[in-house]
């Protein structure tokens, strides 16, 4: 009967109507200007919207379709839905089937989700800014979400810009 | 325990599953008006609102959002933040009379509005710093 009452609790408590926001949410984190100098890079020139041109280009190079686009403000936001399957997971799913665990959902597919936006260098009046981000959501095999997160492998930056570089005809220097 | 307290227990427990919000609730929900907006909102000494959008932008890619839609005549930028949980968040700006800003922003955490005001005080926080402007507070 006590356990039956703590069950209650319990239950009343997962269903329970207001979830917490994590408190770091809208702060800048300390890792803050070490993100914003890894996505972004210094374009030697004054032409904005070439320079937007040239990474919707880049963007559709990669199979990317574009969401979203402003010149004025100088964003793009493009997405692309593409295979997540991993071998490794898919070997731990296989280990615990033989095991009796049962079928293990695993990674299926991804959104990945990419925005650039290109904006004037305020220490410079020579040149402009342009940063990237990269999102990503997971869905498993059951069609549930199991993953969402931005991607932070710099790799990942270098590459775009390096692309955007050849695209655009100019040279991307850190900032 | 008795069979009396149980049933007590038992009671609360469902009337507590049955205080969350019908699937039509939903639609119109919402706080007070005058409260939401009052924590939403704050008023800056500029009239540049393009630059304030631009900075906006720049604040969103700061906190680690993508913008998904923004529109520049009606100052409106949404974006999303994808770190294990979604928060998607609209600010819009207008002019409050020759030299101020009204930046209002509302945010949804997962499947939640936030009321809270503490969040949006954390973002007015990180846009000040941006656009190197006191936020104002808004009767």
């Amino acid at each position: 009967m006590k356990n039956f009452t703590l069950l209650c609790v319990i239950i009343a408590g997962l269903v329970g109507c207001t979830p917490t926001i994590p408190k770091d949410a809208f702060k800048l984190s300390p890792t803050s200007l070490e993100d914003r100098q890894l996505q972004s890079r210094k374009f030697d020139t004054l032409d904005r919207k070439v320079l937007l041109a040239s990474g919707a280009a880049v963007l559709q190079d990669m199979g990317y379709a574009l969401d979203e686009s402003n010149a004025t403000l100088g964003i793009l936001t493009a997405s692309k839905k593409a295979d997540a399957t991993d071998g490794a997971q898919i070997a731990g799913a296989v280990v615990v089937a033989l095991l009796g665990g049962g079928a293990m959902p695993v990674d299926k597919e991804q959104k990945i989700r990419i925005s650039l936006v290109v904006n004037e260098n305020l220490s410079d009046s020579e040149s402009s800014i342009a940063r990237i981000s990269f999102q990503r959501i997971v869905w498993n095999t059951q069609g549930q979400i199991s993953r969402v997160e931005t991607l932070k492998e710099p790799d990942l930056y270098q590459g775009f810009f390096e692309k955007l570089s050849k695209s655009a005809f100019l040279e991307a220097h850190l900032i | 325990m008795t069979k009396n307290s149980f049933i007590f227990a038992f009671t609360v427990t469902i009337a507590l599953l049955t205080g969350c919000a019908s699937q039509n609730s939903h639609v119109l929900a919402g706080g007070s008006q005058v409260e939401l907006r009052s924590i939403q909102t704050r008023s800056f000494d500029s009239n540049d609102r393009t630059k304030m959008l631009r900075s906006i932008v720049a604040t969103t890619q700061d906190l680690g959002f993508i913008v998904d839609k923004a529109d520049s005549d009606l100052g409106t930028v949404t974006a999303t933040k994808l770190s294990g949980y979604q928060i998607r968040m609209t600010i819009t700006v207008r002019p409050k009379g020759d030299s101020q800003l009204l930046v209002r922003a509302n945010a949804t955490y997962n499947l939640q509005a936030i009321e809270d005001p503490q969040p949006y005080q954390d973002f007015f926080n990180s846009l000040s710093k941006a656009v190197f402007l006191t936020a104002h507070n808004v009767d």
